[in-house]
């Protein structure tokens, strides 16, 4: 291995200090760091340790009714704290079915939040990549690519966010609080990855030195609670990520939906917020064409970027299995295969 | 090596009965303790890291390595390369025998498959020899990488498998579906797949001047002794190899392949014993795989439902330097009572490292095209997928005539039909939901795996004190050997189990041949058997020669060994401890040593061969083509079970990978490149716990008279097939979709 520094600060400041080096990087739980620089793929000068942050592990709810998750919360605490998953239940099976329990033990929420992409690609050195190696090429375009993305993709990179998490975050207009060289800023998790356009290696609207703290669900957010869940399409069970995934929470009123919210995973590079398919869904009766016309807006712009013009007809009907579970109501408890298309089964192990 | 502390005291006294008692595995306390010593958990003092740089292209050469870069590195003490490296005693691209695997040992700068080796890297950290191997940063000349089933011309091999015919007939092929009233054609395509044994390939290696001490996993030590012997031209009592336990090998530790010869190199050049350990993505290469197949099955069938002509093509791969073809048509040989049967094969050259038997080569691949067809014809027909086999069953083997040595395949037709409730089941595809609305669909397939024996030998001892031995350079790849073996032992001297000191495992016991071919319970255990006859019949001599025993004279009548007493066989009151017979006769210990080994003559008089029936349930989702097994039942005839539990164990792994096989295995590889883009546990894809159902196995009666004395048929590879195309035959009739190239994906039964 390459050799680095090692640091591990204690406080915030001296966290973002530490980073200002060029060739610094923040090490989370290191799931998605460590096999990037076993690979070779990252070969960062200095690792800042934020594990041992004074104050970042806590879930508080704040006075405005918004709940605040600190950044080293882990994946399964915070998707294993009660009130959360009782507030958030989309949110938690998103949780619940990404990775594997020993990953999720581990993972904290900015890591999560900024894990890299899968493209086989990017992760193999000798194939050129863009997002790797700016204007290298892209061997994914003419490669293997199923997988890849059917929106928001760009001639020069067709890579996906595998985050479950951010689904339903950016469903809730979730708000991501930055601690950067000059001081605090908030912007909204849709804001926080970027699309690939000509400069995919550009991921996210973070700049050198910024250090996520907190994730922020404004109070709205809990108003979905009644009818909200995340389904997730992949090719195994669990330990899998999302051939195509959404997140569908609706505030039913008298028999109409006062408002949905709607987003896509494994589609593009970023958590893909579907706001046209929300806007049909509003004030109307939750009924099987309401959904599927949601599912049209919400794949309208998607084209095949290879061999996976499968995923485009599999994204609508994801969208309409999605919210047709969201209408029935979210289960008392968080199924034991979450978000699987199987989790009514009956019996089922815990995944 | 400190002595095993295996698990004595067993649950229950058993008297000369070890075999068919269900024990848990003997060295599971020591697993689970973390005190099994795999290994790579070995460090003799002084030891050094070697780390492999590997190719990134599949064809071309290496014009640099930057040497002097990696050497700067603080801890790196030695680059081993084409230049620079301890000379072997022969090419290692000479086949001095059918079991050699052409191997990259430095012997040129040319890369014929991606994750070759090219450079090693020796460093006193493993992560200075990891950043070492980085820094080589080598620079190559390309060439266009062979890849895929259509990389080139193909070509007829001379034998696929290990020295099968590429073509077998029977009967006439064309004039049976010129008869036929119905006849289909399918082509059926399996990827690559690779081993991915838990444990990787990993060696230990310490030269003392001529003596060469190693630990290192396999399959096959005196295989693995000749080899190392023969390449570095010492003497193979110079040579002692420990490989106490392996992390599963699967065939991928079965023949000397080129990493562990990198490791002996390594320590040869540095004079200090050193460790190699192979990456996980290194194991995509240099070690085996099973090859890629794509099969044409044409099968006619006449008005009633009976085969008039089953024609099996199959083509794969070979790497572009050595020979190894799954014989994947060859299933087709034993199962289905067609009068006419064409097997053959064919092949093309692809710039992949050599491909190699990995559990059930052939019989996978080959099984799940031919279940496939099978209830592809038993639908064109209008028949049962069990009533159209049934009425295909061969009462003899189809290919060769012969009778069989013990066939209990209509027992586990019966009973595994039973148990999954297969009567219920509707002929048409697409008829069944649960209660979620998931479709459900019930498909069923037939195993099969033929009785192999190959040559072992055994020491046995009995001591004065009572107690006796056991040595044979014997295999546990988890599987059980440590347990399933002393449990033959155990019966073979007449001792209770734990009285029985039982050796396994190194090079320097006697022979146990290679533990392959499922045949190494059989193989080990009539070596065991004969053994314990052997030094049985000494004592015995003892006894019956001596007139102060009061077994005198009873050479005529026979003595039986039971639970550490020599007794008259016809005369139960006159009996001898072996400690008395011992003790009076003023020696120490009586051995005696015995082989297992085929029989020629049953083998020319019978086909051998295991069976069973795989019943399998899966839901599908109506719109999203998820797919899920719910429910899996195995009917296994498999002659002697020595230990329940074990085989119940080798089963079930042989049906999730059954499963995996149909569902989930796949080595992605980038058409252009040549690269294997899932190279890694999160990617290649097997099923988790959450994907695998309940399982249900029964094992069937079945007494062998032929096989061997013991009656063992061996239960390793069998699970695999029947299973996957049962599992295939399930989807098609959840969807009515057939889906033929396989792992089966999402994208395909989105109707
Ligand atoms: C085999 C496997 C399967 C997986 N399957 C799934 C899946 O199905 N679904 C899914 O959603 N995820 C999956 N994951 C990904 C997993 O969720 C992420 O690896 C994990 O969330 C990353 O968190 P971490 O704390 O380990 O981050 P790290 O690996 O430590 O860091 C990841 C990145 O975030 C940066 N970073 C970390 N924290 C901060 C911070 N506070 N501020 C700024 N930057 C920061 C790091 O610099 C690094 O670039 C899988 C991972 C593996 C290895
Ligand atoms: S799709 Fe993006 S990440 Fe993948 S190879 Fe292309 S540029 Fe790299």
């Amino acid at each position: 291995m390459k050799q680095f520094d090692y640091v591990r600060p204690a406080t915030v400041a001296e966290a973002v200090a530490a980073a200002a080096q060029p060739g610094a990087t923040y090490l989370a739980a290191g799931t998605n760091l460590l096999d990037l620089m076993k690979g070779g793929v990252s070969r960062p000068d200095r690792l800042v340790d934020v594990t041992h942050l004074e104050g970042l592990d806590r879930i508080e709810r704040l006075a405005d009714g918004s709940l605040r998750i600190g950044a080293l919360v882990s994946n399964a605490d915070l998707a294993h704290d009660a009130g959360f998953a009782k507030s958030y239940p989309a949110v938690a099976e998103a949780l619940l079915s990404g990775a594997s329990a020993q990953l999720r033990n581990a993972a904290t929420v900015g890591g999560n939040l900024l894990q890299r992409t899968r493209c086989a690609y990017f992760y193999d050195t000798a194939s050129r990549c863009n997002k790797r190696e700016a204007g290298s090429g892209c061997d994914a375009r003419d490669g293997e690519n199923r997988t890849h993305a059917v929106l928001g993709w760009s001639k020069s990179c067709i890579a996906t966010n595998p985050s479950d998490f951010c689904v339903p975050l950016v469903a809730l207009d979730a708000i991501v609080e930055i601690e950067g060289k000059s001081g605090r800023r908030e912007i909204t998790l849709d804001e926080l990855h970027r699309l690939p356009g000509n400069t995919p290696e550009r991921e996210s609207a973070l700049e050198p030195c910024d250090l996520i703290v907190a994730v922020r669900l404004p109070p709205a957010a809990r108003g979905f609670a009644a009818h909200a869940r995340y389904l997730k399409v992949r090719e195994r069970t669990s330990y899998a990520f999302a051939i195509v995934s959404a997140a569908a929470a609706l505030r039913i009123e008298n028999g109409k939906i006062a408002e949905a919210r709607l987003a896509l995973g494994g589609v593009a590079a970023k958590p893909w917020r579907a706001r046209a398919a929300e806007d049909v869904l509003k004030g109307v009766a939750p009924t099987a064409d309401a959904f599927r016309e949601a599912a049209w807006r919400a794949l309208t712009d998607a084209k095949p970027s290879g061999d996976n013009a499968y995923k485009i007809e599999l994204a609508r009907r994801i969208v309409v299995r999605a919210l047709t579970l969201a209408a029935a109501g979210t289960p008392a408890r968080i199924p034991a295969l979450p978000a699987s298309p199987f989790a009514s089964t009956s019996g089922a192990i815990h995944a | 090596m400190p002595e095993l502390n295996l698990t004595s005291a067993p649950a229950h006294l058993r008297h000369g009965s070890s075999i068919g008692q269900p024990l848990t595995r003997r060295d599971g306390v020591l697993k689970v303790k973390g005190q099994a010593t795999y290994a790579a958990d070995n460090h003799p003092p002084g030891m050094l890291f070697a780390v492999m740089a590997v190719s990134s292209i599949a064809h071309g050469r290496v014009t640099s390595l930057d040497v002097a870069a990696a050497k700067r590195h603080p801890g790196v003490i030695e680059i081993m390369t084409p230049d620079h490296k301890p000379q072997l005693a022969i090419d290692p691209e000479i086949k001095t025998n059918p079991f050699v695997f052409r191997m990259e040992v430095l012997q040129s700068n040319e890369v014929r498959y991606a994750n070759q080796p090219i450079a090693v890297v020796i460093a006193e950290t493993l992560e200075a020899a990891t950043e070492g191997a980085a820094l080589l940063a080598p620079r190559y000349e390309m060439l266009p990488a062979l890849v895929g089933l259509d990389a080139g011309e193909s070509f007829v091999p001379p034998v696929v498998g290990v020295g099968n015919p590429t073509e077998n007939h029977r009967g006439d092929i064309e004039a049976g579906l010129a008869a036929a009233d119905k006849r289909i054609e399918a082509v059926y395509e399996t990827p690559p797949q690779y081993h991915n044994a838990m444990e990787p390939h990993a060696i230990v290696a310490h030269w003392d001047g001529d003596n060469l001490s190693v630990d290192m996993p396999t399959q096959g030590l005196m295989l693995s002794l000749g080899r190392i012997a023969e390449l570095f031209g010492i003497a193979p009592d110079k040579i002692h190899i420990r490989s106490p336990f392996l992390g599963g090998g699967f065939g991928s530790k079965g023949l000397m392949a080129g990493p562990p010869v990198l490791g002996l190199m390594a320590a040869k050049l540095v004079g200090r014993p050193v460790k190699l350990v192979l990456r996980r993505e290194q194991m995509y290469g240099p070690v085996g795989h099973r090859a890629p197949t794509r099969q044409r099955l044409r099968i006619g069938a006449d008005g009633e439902g009976r085969l008039t002509a089953l024609d099996h093509h199959a083509r794969t791969v070979s790497s572009t330097f050595d020979d190894f073809y799954e014989p994947a048509a060859d299933a087709s040989h034993t199962l289905y009572a067609a009068p006419a049967i064409r097997t053959s094969h064919d092949a093309v050259r692809v710039n992949t490292g050599t491909p190699l038997f990995m559990r059930a080569p052939g019989e996978a691949t080959g099984s799940i095209a031919l279940e496939s067809a099978i209830d592809e014809m038993a639908w064109a027909c209008g028949i049962d997928p069990l009533a159209f086999r049934l009425k295909n069953y061969a009462e003899v083997e189809p290919i060769t005539g012969k009778p069989f040595s013990s066939k209990a395949l209509r027992a586990c037709y019966d009973q595994g039909a039973a148990r999954f409730g297969w009567s219920r089941r509707p002929l048409q595809p697409r008829q069944m939901r649960d209660d979620a609305g998931f479709l459900v669909g019930w498909g069923m397939g037939t195993a099969t795996f033929p009785a192999l024996m190959f040559q072992a030998e055994a020491r046995a001892a009995i001591r004065r004190d009572g107690t006796g031995a056991m040595e044979i350079g014997a295999h546990d790849m988890g599987q059980g050997a440590w347990t399933a073996l002393a449990q033959i032992a155990a019966d073979a001297v007449g001792l209770d189990i734990d009285r029985v000191t039982f050796k396994a495992g190194t090079s320097d016991l006697p022979d146990a041949g290679i533990a392959g071919g499922s045949a190494h319970t059989a193989t080990a255990g009539a070596a065991i058997h004969s053994a314990g006859a052997a030094v049985i019949a000494k004592l015995a001599d003892l006894a019956t020669h001596d007139e102060r025993s009061p077994l005198f004279g009873a050479g005529n009548a026979g003595v039986i060994a039971r639970d550490g007493r020599l007794i008259r066989r016809d005369d139960e009151s006159r009996s001898e401890s072996y400690t008395e017979i011992l003790a009076r006769a003023g020696v120490a210990e009586v051995e005696a040593r015995g082989t297992g080994a085929p029989n020629p003559t049953a083998m020319e008089e019978y086909a051998m061969h295991a069976h069973g029936a795989v019943f399998a349930e899966v839901k599908v989702d109506p719109e999203l083509g998820q797919v899920r097994v719910t429910r899996m039942v195995g009917a296994f005839a498999a002659g002697r079970i020595v230990n329940p539990h074990l085989v119940k164990s080798q089963l079930f792994g042989g049906m999730i990978w059954g499963m995996s096989f149909a569902l989930h295995e796949e080595a992605i590889t980038d058409r252009r490149s040549g690269r294997i883009m899932n190279a890694n546990l999160g990617e290649y894809h097997i099923p988790v716990n959450a994907d695998v159902p309940p399982l249900d196995v029964v094992t069937v009666e079945e007494h062998d008279p032929h096989v061997n004395a013991l009656g063992i048929k061996g239960v390793g590879e069998i699970g695999i097939t029947g299973s996957a195309g049962a599992v295939a035959n399930a989807v098609w009739h959840a969807t009515g979709v057939r889906v033929r190239r396989f792992p089966i994906r999402i994208e395909e039964l989105l109707t």
